[in-house]
């Protein structure tokens, strides 16, 4: 077969990303983002995802030159990276020219003429031409990060992620610095700015991690080599002093974040939670549940029924005993899911499940259990934890006094989640590596020879379903504190998704991965405020890269781990 | 010597399919037996009916005094029997030493709860367990390659690991589903050996089924012959190389004057340098 030519190959994939780029565009992402900085003054979110997608042009041609000629041959690579960036910025430059002359606002809502000014970096339509001339230093940029030796490329790299990291998060970091006190308020607004990085901060952090970075590369293998030399009593405290820096700071956190921060890192230890409790069935057993909401709708119901002094109330009970008796009713109800579905398998068990979640809301929310579920008022006034003794129990509707500490707030409830979570992860990885682990995931792989080698089908798949669904009570217990009232409708089937999702990017039946997971779809999320509006946009396009690039999740199990390092150890035998 | 297993007419049918037609089977203890015949006979069928696979329509099987046809695949695991499988049926995404605990999975007895409370017992338990499936792994000379995992594994390793997963139960009775598919002469030599170790060092009856006539000759004692799921011959290999009706089945009317196992193997080595 004849190959392509690469300026073609690469003209072609600047014309594709410049497709991508002017969808960006008309979607409103630029436009909201260049609200934004990166580095003060100097350029925008909107303008920094521009000069991505023309540097990524360049990486992508550069890549395909190099496949196509079977080598690295610099100059053809760099100018595949050029005519690819210049092909983008060229197609956007169209867009420009032809917004200028035809209103395409009567079919694409967001072309704008601010849009246009983001794009022209507000000199007019007659500088037009600049956008190609960006699009080619940010291509033939693209081109060269790959040409670039391993040794250089890496820190380059790591510096890059963590200057745009630092970038997202400047407003949440200079909050909790200036809370800290004079000194650190003024390193706070001599990093950050306003909206984003300042100069300075910049050029801090982007060499700093360059730094690091070459030194690890250097003296990493040292340092890792003197921590296994240590003797075992050095070792330990070595550990323990890591583990108590890390318990400070989760402490300390919500002290000096405030509220906000406290109730974001709260929902994300929720969906660690429920992530936990359904990586034992769909990542240990292999047991698709998309109905998993219902746990942890269980839970929370189960919680406001006994706590609340609204009208739907049972009693008020203390929380803590709520608590467990909120898991166990969850508990149940995973038997109660998991004794019709046993014998199905694969699509139909995902498909049956998602039955069960929906039923579970609907009947929540409907008229007919109104009387005792609240229907679409939902149960408020749920209690709140409470340290210490509880008044008398006088009325149904009349709250019991706390005599003590009542744990109100956000960053009170954090203490619950967090602790909940730690207590969880440690309870699901000590059942991984138990026998009944071993059984879940014989299951997961081959579920006949698992039964042939003696593991009992019911039995264990019943465990799973049930703690599974323990855990998910145990989230949603939680959540119907935090919130003090509960609805119907914040059960929705995208919570199930959402689920399955963190664990699909985090990895498949890893428990940090799980944690990762929780972090990257829901917490980032949460806190990237412009990002709201492309929520489900860029949650679908990490879904679809991620799949692509790195279908292993982001923090895989054990498992592959040992193995990739089993083979490196192997290699470095032969070599 | 004593009977370990007694199958009596046994019949499986899919639809109208009769898979096995009312064969009766006996696996005498401490023997290896083999099973041969043509392609879909019903060899594997009647292999699955043993171990619970898949229930037969009719007829009894009787393990050392229990009947097993109403029992549950992981209880008949637990009387003893064990199998491996046509086309590797490995835990593909578990490490080799894992596959084998899960193995031994009949003798933990540790609750999920004594397992996150991490009792003295449940520790002691684990030890004993990883220590026997290092020994099993050592036995099958697959020694060091513990962590790997089961699907990188080189298809002769495979092989060798399904082995020390099912000896992990204990089995008195060990099936194999043609353990020599894809194997060279050198390895199928070492195959005989080892099945024939097992046997005499561990006391395990093996029930076989083979297409490899060399090693069915070779170590079989008793070998009995499906064609359409109906039992056509029993006896000792040398009975069976002489039986007509066998070499009708495999070969035709025509390819009954030739003798049997030659032209069987010249048969498979054809097709075998075709796959290579």
């Amino acid at each position: 077969m004849k190959k392509e030519n690469f300026l073609w190959s690469a003209v072609k994939t600047g014309l594709i990303v410049g497709v991508v780029a002017i969808f960006i565009c008309f979607v409103g992402m630029v436009e909201v983002f260049s609200k934004r900085d990166v580095i003060e003054k100097l350029i925008t979110l909107g303008q920094f995802v521009l000069l991505a997608a023309m540097f990524s042009a360049g990486f992508i041609a550069s890549r395909h030159t190099s496949s196509l000629l079977e080598k690295n041959k610099p100059v053809s690579n760099l100018v595949a990276g050029l005519v690819a960036g210049l092909f983008t910025g060229l197609v956007l430059a169209l867009l420009v020219v032809v917004g200028a002359e035809v209103n395409l606002r009567a079919v694409f809502l967001n072309a704008t003429t601010t849009l246009y000014d983001v794009l022209t970096l507000d000199k007019g339509v007659g500088n037009v031409w600049i956008l190609p001339l960006i699009g080619a230093v940010a291509g033939l940029l693209g081109a060269a990060s790959l040409l670039l030796p391993q040794i250089l490329r890496r820190p380059i790299t790591q510096a890059l992620v963590f200057v745009i990291f630092m970038a997202f998060f400047s407003g949440l970091f200079r909050v909790v610095m200036i809370n800290q006190g004079s000194d650190m308020s003024k390193a706070a607004k001599y990093l950050f700015g306003q909206t984003g990085l300042t100069l300075e901060g910049t050029l801090i952090f982007f060499l700093g991690v360059i730094a690091v970075s070459m030194l690890w590369s250097y003296k990493g293998k040292d340092i890792q080599a003197g921590v296994t030399r240590l003797p075992k009593a050095g070792r330990l405290s070595l550990r323990v002093i890591v583990y108590a820096l890390i318990a400070y700071v989760a402490l300390g956190l919500p002290q000096v974040s405030g509220p906000f921060i406290a109730q974001v890192i709260v929902t994300v230890a929720l969906f660690v939670l429920m992530g936990l409790g359904l990586n034992i069935t769909l990542g240990f057993a292999g047991l698709l549940d998309l109905g998993f909401v219902a746990f942890y709708a269980i839970g929370a119901y189960t919680v406001g029924l006994l706590t609340s002094y609204g009208a739907f109330g049972l009693q008020h009970i203390p929380f803590w005993v709520a608590v467990p008796i909120a898991v166990l009713v969850a508990m149940a109800s995973g038997a109660m899911l998991g004794l019709p579905v046993l014998g199905i398998r694969g699509d139909y068990l995902a498909i049956a499940t998602l039955g069960f979640g929906e039923i579970v809301r609907l009947l929540a929310g409907s008229d007919f259990l109104a009387p005792f579920f609240g229907g679409p008022q939902g149960i408020i006034g749920i209690q709140k934890p409470c340290l210490g003794t509880l008044g008398p129990f006088i009325r149904v509707d009349v709250p019991r006094v706390c005599n003590g500490l009542e744990l109100g707030k956000p960053q009170d409830i954090y203490y619950i989640a967090v602790v909940s979570a730690v207590i969880i992860a440690f309870v699901a990885w000590r059942l991984r590596e138990s026998r009944l682990g071993r059984a879940w995931m014989a299951i997961r792989e081959d579920e006949d020879v698992a039964e042939a080698l003696g593991v009992n089908l019911i039995q264990t798949k019943l465990l799973a379903y049930m703690l599974g669904a323990a855990f998910a009570g145990l989230g949603g217990a939680i959540f119907a504190t935090l919130i003090g009232s509960i609805f119907a409708t914040s059960m929705q089937l995208i919570v199930s998704i959402n689920v399955v999702s963190l664990i699909i990017v985090g990895g498949m039946g890893s428990i940090p991965g799980v944690i990762v997971g929780a972090i990257a779809l829901i917490g980032l999320p949460e806190l990237l405020r412009e990002v709201s509006e492309f929520r489900f946009l860029l949650y679908g396009a990490t879904l679809i890269i991620m799949m692509l690039a790195k279908p292993e999740g982001l923090w895989p199990s054990q498992a592959t781990r040992r193995e990739l390092h089993h083979t490196e150890v192997e290699a470095g035998v032969k070599a | 010597m004593t009977t370990l297993l007694t199958a009596t007419k046994v019949t499986k049918r899919f639809g109208g399919l009769v898979a096995v037609n009312a064969v009766d089977f006996e696996i005498p203890e401490k023997s290896i037996v083999s099973m041969i015949g043509p392609n879909g006979a019903g060899k594997t069928t009647f292999f699955n009916c043993i171990t619970g696979f898949g229930k037969c329509d009719e007829g009894e099987i009787i393990f050392e005094g229990t009947p097993t046809q109403r029992l549950r695949p992981d209880q008949i695991s637990r009387l003893g029997i064990s199998r491996t499988y046509q086309n590797i049926r490995l835990f593909a995404e578990m490490s080799a030493l894992e596959n084998i605990l899960v193995g031994q999975h009949i003798f933990l007895h540790s609750s999920w709860m004594s397992a996150v409370i991490g009792t003295p017992k449940v520790h002691q338990e684990e030890r004993i367990a990883l220590a026997e499936a290092q020994r099993l792994l050592d036995f099958v000379g697959l020694k060091g390659q513990g962590d790997m995992m089961a699907r990188n594994l080189p298809y002769g390793a495979q092989r060798r690991l399904e082995i020390a997963r099912a000896l992990a139960t204990k089995p008195k009775l060990l099936l194999l589903d043609e353990p020599s598919a894809g194997m060279n002469p050198r390895e199928t030599e070492d195959l005989t050996a080892f099945i024939r170790q097992l046997r005499d060092e561990l006391g395990i009856t093996i029930f076989l089924i083979e297409h490899h006539m060399r090693v069915v000759m070779g170590i079989s004692e008793h070998i009995t012959v499906l064609d359409y799921g109906e039992k056509i011959a029993e006896g000792t290999p040398a009975e069976i190389q002489k039986n007509p009706r066998v070499i009708e089945a495999y070969l035709g009317r025509g390819a009954a004057t030739e003798g049997m196992a030659t032209a069987h193997e010249r048969h498979s080595d054809k097709t075998n340098s075709k796959l290579r």
